[in-house]
């Protein structure tokens, strides 16, 4: 039997599409990353279906939008009889593994009833032999507190080390809004740790030894899932100096003047000065008692800084997971996928973190796609509309398998001609969440180079308020046109177009179980 | 009203063909919890004082407050320094139909934490169905 390609899906959490040099960023360099897009397909256009990890991550196994797989916001499980793209491999007789941050189930779990969280206490092989498809798992998060692998493997190896890692919590169990580094932004943090002993590279030594174990000929699918550079940017402190905060330029999206920002962000829903001014939370992973109008200038300089260092390390952690690869003799057979779960606001609007937020910082993200060398198409820059509901069934046609009629996206386009022919068109992303007396619901349509945002009727929203952007004019989101009326018939061609494609709800409707 | 409120109200609900007694006399004795809660692994009761052991191996002081027979009506406090205040109720009202109504209410301070308490306790109410009805 012919062997099938190989596959190893890469994601890292909360990374921005500018973080990345081949998409024109200048602070990190990736040339691993840079490299891939080089010699195989770069998406321009690549957006999540949801702007926080747990639904985001749900879409990607699932290759469902979170109405239908039923994570509709952190804390929500992704219920056991969901279906998964990994599972469909590991039925077609590939290996599978999970190596890094799942986050399809809740972490916070004080009575472990999560496999993800109780597995490490038996080992690395679920109950039953797989847990959403994966027949191997090692799971890390972005600390050394919990129960998952990479906490059980720092405090029995480097218990010395645990102490200097960024505390997430703070005593009331909120996300910790205590700043650091040299400017007290929030969030960052000097920690001592060996760069060794950091969970990226040991997201990528577990993965190496993995693939070790495995057979020259075996069939495998492997997904290595970086937890950075999502907060707390907390880097080795050896590593800091690559980039120094005090050479970092302000982001475009960083209005530099307070009038200013107030300016762009009064113009939009409500909920965006409402979190400004510290009034209103609505995304638990956001720092509670961190008002978003402190943020300083340096401060949004030196998280951008910490966050470049973090996407080096990510980037030389690839490139020693694809030496390993080529040592095995499989780098002309294994296709490799680069990408996030969502995006980082870092310091666009005078904002960091994420929340209910749907513009580029959040939704448009790095995909970058390496076809096996023998079997791939040529070199593309697709800037067609994709989302990552599209690479489950990618991962499928990949292993010469036909998606499953439950997966709601489509192979992704190999380049822009394709992409037209096959109607990539639109992509929609939801925001839905509801805690303590606040929900907030958002509905997008990014299409024809606009994107459009209806806001449903919730605790802080009456339904009539939206968000409407032109891409080419306005890349940084900074003029709403929703209420503009030479846009109406634009904007409601859109609506249309956005309530004609919704996905199917899942009923009932899970229940939120934790906060994240 | 921000989701940054001092106290968090989670409340669910389960509705459970089984008449009421019978389902309080599983639901309404505090040394029974382990049975139908996923994640809790052991409870002992010495007076008013309860100690849960969860799935983690975390040790929870609690105290009964009202066991009420009559009301089909437990609830108690959970005493662990992370919890500024707890109060956890659970109701069993009888439907007349031969079935009952079981819903648990956690308040607690900080918010955060009656979900994580409350979260867990809308699985356990699933399971309490399944385990009393039968189910698969």
């Amino acid at each position: 039997m012919t062997a099938r390609r190989k596959i190893l899906l890469v994601t890292t959490d909360q990374q921005r599409y500018d973080t990345i040099g081949c998409n024109g960023g200048a602070l990190a360099r990736t040339p691993v990353v840079d490299g891939l897009a080089a010699t195989g397909i770069r998406y321009e256009r690549a957006h999540p279906q949801s702007v926080v990890c747990m639904p985001s991550r749900a879409t990607i196994l699932t290759g469902q939008h979170p109405a239908t797989h039923g994570v509709w916001m952190n804390g929500v499980p992704l219920p056991a009889d969901a279906p998964s793209a990994a599972e469909v491999l590991r039925q077609a007789g590939y290996r599978t593994a999970l190596v890094g941050k799942a986050h399809f189930e809740p972490y916070l779990d004080p009575f472990l009833r999560f496999e993800e969280n109780a597995l490490a206490r038996t080992g690395t092989t679920p109950a039953g032999g797989a847990h959403h498809g994966f027949e191997h798992l090692e799971l890390a998060t972005h600390g050394p507190v919990g129960p998952l692998h990479y906490a059980r493997w720092l405090a029995e190896h480097h218990p010395e080390a645990v102490g200097g890692f960024y505390r997430v919590l703070d005593g009331s169990m909120q996300v910790n809004a205590e700043g650091g580094g040299d400017t007290g932004a929030p969030q960052v943090a000097v920690n001592p740790i060996e760069r060794g002993w950091y969970h990226t590279d040991w997201v990528a030594d577990r993965t190496i030894a993995w693939l070790d174990s495995l057979d020259a000929g075996d069939d495998w699918f492997c997904w290595m899932s970086f937890p950075d550079p999502h907060h707390p940017w907390d880097p080795p402190q050896s590593e800091v100096g690559r980039v120094d905060w005090r050479d970092v330029p302000l982001p475009a999206g960083y209005p530099v003047t307070a009038a200013e920002r107030e300016r762009i962000i009064d113009a939009k829903p409500r909920h965006w000065r409402l979190w400004y001014d510290g009034a209103l939370v609505s995304n638990y992973e956001a720092p509670a008692a961190w008002v978003p109008a402190t943020l300083t200038a340096d401060q949004v300089r030196e998280v951008n800084a910490r966050n470049a260092v973090e996407c080096e390390l990510i980037d030389e952690a690839l490139g020693r997971v694809l030496a390993r690869v080529a040592a095995r003799g499989w780098a002309d057979d294994v296709d490799v996928l680069f990408t996030t779960d969502h995006g980082e606001l870092q310091g666009d609007f005078g904002l960091l973190f994420k929340g209910p937020y749907h513009v580029d910082a959040l939704m448009r993200l790095p995909l970058v796609w390496r076809p096996a060398r023998s079997a791939g198409p040529p070199p593309a820059v697709v800037r067609r509309p994709v989302g990552l509901v599209d690479l489950a069934p990618t991962l499928c046609a990949i292993a010469g398998l036909e998606p499953p009629p439950w997966m709601q996206g489509r192979p992704l386009p190999a380049d822009d001609a394709d992409g037209a022919e096959r109607g990539f068109e639109r992509v929609l992303t939801d925001w839905d969440s509801e805690l303590f007396g606040v929900d907030v619901h958002l509905r997008t349509i990014t299409r024809d180079g606009w994107v459009c945002t209806a806001y449903l009727p919730g605790s802080v929203h009456d339904g009539t308020e939206g968000e409407l952007y032109d891409l080419a004019d306005d890349p940084l989101q900074q003029a709403n046109l929703w209420d503009d009326p030479a846009r109406r018939a634009l904007r409601d061609d859109l609506l249309a177009d956005l309530w004609d494609h919704r996905p199917p709800q899942r009923v009932p409707r899970p229940r939120v179980e934790a906060p994240v | 009203m921000t989701a940054t409120a001092v106290r968090g109200t989670v409340r669910v609900e389960a509705r459970v063909a089984r008449p009421a007694d019978e389902v309080w006399a599983l639901v309404g004795d505090p040394a029974r919890q382990h049975e139908w809660f996923p994640g809790i692994t052991a409870c002992t009761v010495e007076g008013d004082a309860r100690t849960v052991t969860t799935g983690a191996g975390l040790t929870l002081p609690e105290r009964l407050l009202t066991v009420d027979r009559l009301q089909r009506r437990l609830q108690y406090r959970i005493t662990a320094p992370m919890f500024r205040e707890h109060l956890g109720t659970i109701d069993v009202h009888d439907l007349g139909d031969g079935t009952s109504l079981v819903v648990y209410a956690t308040d607690a301070e900080p918010a955060i934490m009656a979900l994580v308490i409350g979260g867990a306790a809308g699985n356990a109410l699933d399971h309490l169905r399944a385990q009393l009805e039968g189910a698969p």
